[in-house]
């Protein structure tokens, strides 16, 4: 079997590098971008398996725009919004409710701080393995 | 016990009806909050008639349909936000495009709620709005109190503080784990990041004291007669061991002494954080100009740079707190955001201004003035 490969937008490059660490550490192949412009340019000719972007980059919701765009071009592909932003910030994502999900067009939202062996939980469920 | 008034404008009867129902009996509550608030539903079947109803009695929130028979949701939001009716606006829209939704959160609205709804989506948003609504118009009664609580601020500034933690933090663990195997030297690279992610929070906690000092307004406030010239020797002098790297030249250019009573502390606050920046945002080989002089009773300083220059659409914005520039030429370089926001505020006080000229790839120039006062 070949390896999935999973896209990490993030412009935090500390994050991103960890991230991307701990995605090859569960077996996975991974590219990355830093922002939302240059994760579309990739996207025109790689499509991964899954992308795990970050919310805030360019401005404050290119995560949600980049996975708009993502899912207009690769409707099945699952995109996960991760978010360092929770209660203080008032903007709030707890609710992964069907009809979130039906707008803003992600399968999931993540907090950063997630725990590593529930976020490979969650790869794994949206990869179907 | 308080109420929240809730216009809900919808062409749909079902969902207006709905909407009563759903929120009859519905109560919440908050720590924070000593009472419980509960709700009561006005209903528009249209924009017009919302419109009518509003400049009547302003409703706490409103729960404003999109696709209407004649003016658009949009358009109400619209009105409503050049009006600066104090009233929050949550969009229901079967719409579900986030174009819309994005423009519509630019143009003022909180918050959305996906049509068809259930009662528990309806209920669970309109709590959080709740709290919402109820956190911004305690601030606001604090700030007219005269209490400065700063909830947007510090709510970014714990966001600021949390991303390099979690990046340190997660560079230790990688470390102590001995994830990539037990040689020292391939480690190097995260201990690097680990200190200067360290040093940009310490410029921010630097940044913070320099802030906290100016809005409590006391502290050691010393006016006395300063010359500015003399303060940006030294800022040139300190910067100098990093322009070197950069392979950058600094000049001060002042024919003659500039004095005037100020805080000592303050001004160089000020010309630090211009050269600093000069500095910071330069490109390799480039030049830093510093030119103080003094005309018919108004103290000028320019500092001009050769750097990668500031997008017209962010000349206003990097003066406020927390705001940078991202960019592919500034994504290395760490800075908290909040060194203009200070310098802008420190100007006012002493009765100045602050003026910027930039081209993107040529260089900014950053210009403050200061009315003579001795
Ligand atoms: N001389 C300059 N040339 C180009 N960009 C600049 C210049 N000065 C400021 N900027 C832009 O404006 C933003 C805000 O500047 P500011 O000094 O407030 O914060 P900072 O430099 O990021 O952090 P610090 O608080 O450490 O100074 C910067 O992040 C940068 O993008
Ligand atoms: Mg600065």
């Amino acid at each position: 079997m070949t390896k999935k490969t999973i896209l990490i937008v993030d412009d935090d490059p500390d994050y991103l590098f960890q991230l991307k660490l701990k995605v090859q550490q569960f077996g996975f192949e991974v590219i990355t971008a830093d922002s939302q412009q240059e994760a579309e340019r990739m996207l025109d000719f790689v499509k991964p398996d899954l992308a795990i972007l970050d919310l805030m980059m360019e401005t404050e919701d290119s995560g949600f725009i980049l996975s708009f765009k993502i899912k207009r071009k690769y409707p099945d592909l699952p995109v996960i919004i991760a978010t360092g932003v929770t209660a203080e910030t008032g903007i709030n994502f707890s609710s992964n409710s069907e009809g979130d999900k039906n707008w803003i067009k992600a399968d999931l939202f993540l907090d950063k701080g997630i725990r590593t062996d529930q976020l490979h939980k969650e790869i794994n469920k949206l990869l179907k393995i | 016990m308080s109420t929240f008034n809730i216009l809900v404008v919808d062409d749909e009867p079902g969902i207006r009806s709905g909407t009563k129902r759903i929120l009859q009996n519905f109560k919440v509550d908050y720590p924070f909050m000593d009472e419980q608030i509960d709700f009561e539903v006005d209903e528009a079947e249209s924009a017009e008639a919302a419109l009518e109803m509003i400049n009547h009695k302003v409703p706490d929130i409103i729960l404003l349909d999109n696709k209407l028979p004649g003016m658009q949701g949009v358009e109400l939001l619209e009105i409503i936000r050049k009006n600066n009716i104090d009233t929050l606006v949550v969009m229901i829209t079967s719409y579900a495009s986030l174009e819309l939704a994005v423009k519509a959160t630019r143009d003022g609205a909180f918050d959305f709620i996906p049509k068809p709804f259930t009662p528990q989506e309806l209920r669970s948003s309109l709590e959080n709005i709740t709290k919402q609504l109820f956190l911004k118009r305690m601030t606001q009664k604090l700030n007219t109190e005269g209490k400065q609580i700063r909830f947007q601020f510090l709510s970014v500034l714990s966001h600021e503080l949390k991303a390099p933690l979690n990046a340190i933090e997660g560079y230790i663990r990688i470390i102590r784990d001995k994830q990539l195997g037990d040689k020292v030297e391939t480690y190097q690279d995260m201990l690097d990041r680990s200190l200067e992610r360290i040093k940009g929070m310490r410029t921010l906690i630097m940044d913070l004291l320099d802030l906290t000092r100016i809005e409590s307004g006391k502290g050691v406030k010393e006016y006395k007669k300063v010359c500015l010239n003399e303060i940006a020797q030294t800022a040139i002098d300190t910067m100098r061991p990093y322009a070197i790297q950069k392979d950058l030249n600094l000049y001060l250019n002042s024919s003659e002494k500039c004095c005037l009573q100020a805080d000592l502390n303050e001004m160089q606050i000020i010309i630090n954080n211009l050269i600093s920046n000069a500095v910071k945002y330069n490109k390799e080989g480039g030049r830093v100009d510093c030119t103080i002089k003094s005309d018919k009773g108004i103290i000028t300083i320019i500092v001009a740079d050769t750097g990668i220059g500031i997008p017209a659409e962010d000349h206003e914005i990097i003066f406020q707190d927390f705001v940078r520039v991202k960019s592919p030429e500034t994504r290395n370089i760490s800075g908290s955001g909040l060194g203009l926001s200070i310098v802008r505020q420190l100007v006012g006080l002493y009765h100045g201004t602050i003026d910027l000229k930039s081209t993107p790839g040529e260089g900014s120039i950053f210009t403050v003035t200061f009315p003579k006062n001795l």
